[in-house]
C-alpha cells in the first residue's frame, strides 16, 4: 500500500495552497482561515501552532474533508498526492481516509466507540478498505498492536475502550489510523488529554511509527514543549492568519515575528526563580495525615474501597506560594478539595486559626470558609451562567454578612484588580473569554478576603500567552495581600515558575517535598525524575527576550 | 516569564466584546411551533372565557321539544321557567335538548382549568421531591422508591378509585390525574439536579458558603425550568385527554356538568343517526391537545439545548 510510488521524494504529500475557509454569517470573523499554504513532505512532521480559535483544527478538519456545516473552503487548494481535495465528492474522500490520510483526534475516549471491542474498531478500517479473511484480518490487527506497543495484544483484542488507559487508548486510535499505512497522518492535539509521562511516550511512538514508514505528519498543537520535541517545519498561526513559517530551530530559536516572541515569551520554563523571602509566620492552615476513602457498591459485603489519598499532610504559611504536581489520578484534587472542605476527609486532621476543621458540618464552617476560596480549572463552569458577573462575586460577601452596596463598591474595586472594566460586572459570563472568565473567577474568590487561595489547575485550561497573564496576576495579589496559595498543577514548568514550595504526589500519596530548587533540580525519588524527564521540550532552549529572567516588574496599581 | 510587554497587556484593562445578546422571549415567540400552537390554545381560552357572550345559553338547560336538531338549526329554545328563547343550534343538540355549542364552550372551562390546574399540581410537587431527593443522596433513595411504586399504579385505574372514594368533585378530578404525573416530573428535575450539582460553580457555591436553600433556589433551580416548562405542557395535555377520558366512563365529573367527556358520553348511543354529539367536543378536544403539544414542541426546541442548533 505504499502509496509514495508514485511520487518522489521532494514531491510533497500534502500541498495546501492561499486556502480559505469562511465562517458561517455573526461570526466572530469573515473567515477562520486565509491566506494558507504550506507544504508537507515525505517523511517530515509539520506542527501547526497556534492559541485557541487561530483555526488550527479547521485546516486540519478541512484536509479530511470532515468540515462542519456552515464552514466552505472560499478559495485556495489542498492537494495530497497531487489530487485536488477541495470539491472532490465524499464518496472519492471516503476511499482516500484510511489508505491515504487517517486522523488521530485529541480525546481519544470520544473517539473510539464505547461498545465495540478495541481489536474489532481497528478492523473496521481493515474490513472497510481491504479483501483479506478473517484469520489474515486478526494477525494484521495484533501487528499492529504490537507495533503501537500495547502490552498483551490478544487481551486488548477484545478489551472495550473503557478498560484501558489513557496512553493505551490513543494507542488504538492511532493503530487504526496507521494500519493501511497512509501516506499523511493528522495529529489534531493527540497529547493534551494526557499525563506527561504517557504524553512523552505517545509523541516517541509517532515519531518511531513515522520514520518507520516515511508518512508525513501535519501536527497541531499549542505547546511549545511538544513543538520542539517533535517537529521538523512549524507553521505558526494567529486568527486564521499564517504568521510564520520555517524549519523548527529557525522559528523557535530566531523568530522574526513579534507574535511568535511574545507566544515564546510566555511559555513557562522550568527554572529556578528568585522569590521574595518568606516572614517566619505561623502556617495559615495545615493538614496531618489526611486520607479520604471511597466506597464503591451499596452492600457491605460486596463494598471496595477506593484509596484516593493517604495520610498527605500539608501545611501553608501566609505569602507562600506551595505546589502540589503529580499525574491525574495521583490525588492532588481530592487533597485540595479536602482542605478546602468541599468534601470531608476519612481520617486526619486539618488546623486552620487554631481550630480543627476537619469534620464540622454545615454552618460550624462558615468561619473557616471565608478564610478560604477557591479558583476552579474550568474557567466556561465554574460561573454560574445564569448569573450576572456582579451578583456571581457578591455572593460571597453576602454570605458573609457584608451590605450589598459596600459588597458592590468592593466588587468594582477588584474589577480594577483583575484588569476588567466596572460594566462588565452586569454582564454575563458568556460573553467573556476563558481568561477573562478566570480573572472573574479569581474577583470572586478574592472578594471574601481569604487568607488562603487554593488553586485547582487554575491556568491548565488557558493559552500560554493568557496562563502567564493570569500567573503574573495571582503574584501580585499575593504581593498586594499576602495570601498563601495553594496551586495545584499538572504542569511541572507552571509549578517551577510560581511555587515556593513543591509537593509531589503519586497514587494517593506524598512521595517528595522542598523547596522548588531541591525538588526540581536535585530530585531525590525516581517518580519525580520521571517526571521531569517526560516535560516536553525541556532540552530546547526557546529564544527569550532578555528581560524574561529577572523578576517582573510590577506597576503601581491600586491597593487592595 | 513576564516581560514588559505581556505586562502592559496584563495591566492595560480590557475594553469588553460588544454586547450580542437576543433575549430568550423573543427567541420563544419566533418560533412558529409557538406560534400555532399558543395562538390556538389562546383563541380556545378566550371562547371559554368569553362563552356567555358568543351565542350560548345555559349549557345544563333542557329542552325536550328540540331535542336531537341537527348543527345549523333554528328554533326556539324552551326553557323550564317558561321562557322563549330564539336560538341558532350551530353544532345541533343532544337527546335532552341541550345546545352542544353551548356545552362544548362551557366545557373548555372545565378541560382547561383541570389541565393547567393538574400541570401546575404536578409540576410544584414534583419540583420540590425532585429537588430533594437530587439534592440530598442521604433520603434519594427512599423518596425514588416511592416514586417508583407511584409509578407502578396504572393512571387512569388510580383515578377511577380515587373519584369513586372521594366523590366526582373538581378538585378531586384534579388531584386524581395529578398524582400518578408527579414521578415523572420528580425524575426529571431530580435527573437535572444530578448533573448539575456537580457543576463546579456550585461547588464554588458551597466554598463561598451559600446556604443550601440559597444553593437550590439560585444554582439549581434555574437550570430546571426549561425542561419543566416543556414537560408541563405535556402534563396539561394528557390531563385533559384523562379527564375527558374519566367523564366519557362516567367516572369523572357528574354528568349534568358541561365537560367533553360527558357530552360525548351522552351522544354516544345514538351515535350512528347523530354523529355531532360525538364529532364536535371530539374536535374541540383533538384541537386543544394538539395545540398544547405544538406549543410543547415549540418550547422544547427554543428552550432546550440539546435541540439547539445554535453554536456558541
Amino acid at each position: 500500500m505504499a502509496n509514495q510510488d508514485a511520487c518522489g521524494p521532494a514531491t510533497p504529500v500534502l500541498s495546501v495552497r492561499d486556502l480559505a475557509i469562511s465562517l458561517p454569517y455573526g461570526g466572530d470573523r469573515l473567515n477562520a482561515v486565509q491566506e494558507i499554504s504550506f507544504d508537507v513532505l515525505p517523511g517530515k512532521i509539520v506542527c501547526l501552532l497556534g492559541e485557541s480559535g487561530s483555526g488550527k483544527s479547521v485546516i486540519a478538519n478541512a484536509v479530511m474533508g470532515l468540515l462542519p456545516s456552515g464552514l466552505l473552503p472560499t478559495a485556495g487548494s489542498i492537494r495530497l498526492q497531487g489530487r485536488e481535495l477541495i470539491g472532490a465528492p465524499q464518496a472519492e474522500l471516503r476511499k482516500l481516509r484510511g489508505p491515504s490520510m487517517a486522523m488521530v483526534f485529541q480525546e481519544p475516549m470520544t473517539a473510539l466507540n464505547p461498545v465495540v471491542t478495541c481489536g474489532e474498531q481497528i478492523g473496521e478500517m481493515l474490513s472497510q478498505h481491504v479483501r483479506m479473511d478473517r484469520a489474515a484480518r486478526r494477525q494484521a490487527i495484533l501487528d499492529i498492536m504490537r507495533r503501537v506497543h500495547l502490552p498483551e495484544p490478544e487481551r486488548i483484542y477484545a478489551s472495550y475502550p473503557h478498560q484501558l488507559s489513557g496512553g493505551q487508548r490513543q494507542r488504538i486510535v492511532i493503530a487504526i489510523a496507521l494500519i493501511l499505512r497512509p501516506a499523511l497522518l493528522i495529529c489534531d492535539e493527540p497529547t493534551t488529554a494526557l499525563d506527561v509521562t504517557t504524553q512523552a511516550e505517545i509523541l516517541e511512538l509517532i515519531r518511531e511509527l513515522q520514520t518507520q514508514n516515511d508518512t508525513a505528519v501535519l501536527f497541531i498543537t499549542h505547546d511549545f514543549g511538544v513543538v520542539a520535541e517533535i517537529a521538523d517545519q512549524v507553521v505558526v498561526l494567529e486568527l486564521g492568519h499564517m504568521i510564520e513559517q520555517g524549519e523548527k530551530h529557525e522559528v523557535l530559536t530566531r523568530p522574526s515575528q513579534p507574535y511568535t516572541r511574545m507566544l515564546l515569551d510566555a511559555v513557562p520554563e522550568l527554572s529556578l526563580r528568585k522569590r521574595q523571602p518568606l516572614p517566619e509566620a505561623a502556617p495559615l492552615l495545615s493538614a496531618r495525615k489526611v486520607s479520604k476513602v471511597y466506597a464503591t457498591g451499596s452492600w457491605p459485603l460486596s463494598q471496595r474501597h477506593v484509596h484516593a489519598l493517604r495520610e498527605a499532610s500539608v501545611s501553608v504559611r501566609p505569602r507562600e506560594t506551595v505546589g502540589i504536581v503529580g499525574e491525574s489520578g495521583s490525588g492532588k484534587s481530592t487533597l485540595a478539595r479536602c482542605i478546602a472542605r468541599l468534601i470531608e476527609p476519612t481520617s486526619g486532621d486539618i488546623e486552620a486559626n487554631g481550630r480543627s476543621v476537619a469534620h464540622l458540618r454545615g454552618r460550624q464552617l462558615s468561619p473557616f470558609r471565608r478564610d478560604l476560596q477557591v479558583i476552579f480549572q474550568d474557567p466556561y463552569r465554574s460561573l454560574n451562567p445564569r448569573q450576572t458577573v456582579g451578583s456571581s462575586i457578591i455572593e460571597g460577601p453576602i454570605n458573609f454578612g457584608v451590605p450589598r452596596a459596600q459588597a458592590w463598591s468592593r466588587a468594582k474595586e477588584l474589577m480594577g484588580l483583575v484588569r476588567l472594566r466596572p460594566e462588565a460586572l452586569s454582564r454575563y459570563p458568556s460573553e467573556f473569554s476563558g481568561g477573562q472568565r478566570q480573572r472573574i473567577s479569581i474577583a470572586r474568590a478574592l472578594a471574601c478576603e481569604p487568607k488562603l487561595l487554593i488553586a485547582d489547575e487554575a491556568v491548565s485550561a488557558l493559552d500560554v500567552s493568557v496562563q502567564a497573564q493570569i500567573l503574573a496576576l495571582l503574584e501580585e495579589i499575593q504581593r498586594l495581600t499576602s495570601v498563601g496559595i495553594l496551586f495545584i498543577t499538572h504542569d511541572l514548568r507552571v509549578a517551577s515558575q510560581i511555587c515556593d514550595r513543591v509537593i509531589v504526589m503519586q497514587q494517593g500519596r506524598i512521595v517528595e517535598e522542598g523547596s522548588v530548587s531541591d525538588v526540581f533540580f536535585a530530585p531525590r525519588e525516581d517518580y519525580t525524575r520521571r517526571l521531569l524527564a517526560a516535560a516536553p521540550g525541556r532540552d530546547f532552549s526557546f529564544a527569550r527576550s532578555a528581560d524574561v529572567q529577572q523578576d517582573p516588574v510590577y506597576p503601581k496599581s491600586q491597593q487592595v | 516569564m513576564a516581560d514588559a510587554r505581556l505586562l502592559s497587556s496584563v495591566v492595560a484593562v480590557e475594553p469588553l466584546a460588544p454586547r450580542r445578546r437576543r433575549s430568550l422571549l423573543r427567541r420563544v415567540i419566533s418560533n412558529w411551533s409557538v406560534r400555532l400552537g399558543g395562538g390556538v390554545l389562546c383563541i380556545l381560552i378566550m371562547a371559554a372565557l368569553f362563552a356567555p357572550w358568543l351565542g350560548t345559553i345555559d349549557p345544563t338547560a333542557m329542552d325536550p321539544g328540540s331535542g336531537n336538531l341537527l348543527p345549523g338549526a333554528r328554533g326556539d329554545f324552551n326553557s323550564f321557567d317558561g321562557d322563549v328563547i330564539p336560538h341558532w343550534f350551530i353544532m345541533g343538540t343532544d337527546s335532552l335538548g341541550r345546545d352542544i355549542w353551548s356545552r362544548a364552550l362551557f366545557g373548555a372551562r372545565v378541560s382547561i382549568t383541570v389541565g393547567i390546574a393538574v400541570a401546575l399540581l404536578a409540576l410544584v410537587l414534583g419540583l420540590c421531591i425532585g429537588l430533594t431527593a437530587g439534592y440530598f443522596r442521604r433520603i434519594d433513595g427512599i423518596v425514588m422508591r416511592v416514586m417508583d411504586g407511584v409509578m407502578a399504579i396504572p393512571a387512569i385505574l388510580f383515578a377511577v378509585s380515587l373519584v369513586a372514594l372521594f366523590g366526582g368533585t373538581l378538585l378531586m378530578v384534579i388531584v386524581a390525574i395529578a398524582v400518578p404525573e408527579i414521578p415523572r416530573v420528580a425524575r426529571l428535575v431530580r435527573s437535572v439536579v444530578l448533573s448539575v450539582r456537580e457543576e463546579p460553580y456550585v461547588e464554588a457555591a458551597i466554598a463561598l458558603d451559600t446556604p443550601t436553600w440559597k444553593i437550590l433556589l439560585r444554582h439549581i433551580l434555574p437550570n430546571a425550568v426549561a425542561p419543566l416548562i416543556i414537560q408541563g405542557t405535556y402534563v396539561c395535555a394528557s390531563a385533559i385527554l384523562v379527564e375527558s377520558i374519566l367523564s366519557f366512563l362516567g367516572v369523572g365529573l357528574p354528568a349534568e356538568m358541561p365537560t367533553w367527556g360527558n357530552i360525548m358520553a351522552e351522544g354516544r348511543s345514538q351515535f350512528n343517526q347523530f354523529p355531532h354529539n360525538v364529532l364536535f367536543p371530539g374536535i374541540f378536544l383533538a384541537l386543544t391537545v394538539l395545540s398544547v403539544n405544538v406549543l410543547g414542541d415549540g418550547l422544547r426546541d427554543t428552550l432546550d439545548p440539546k435541540f439547539n442548533k445554535r453554536t456558541e
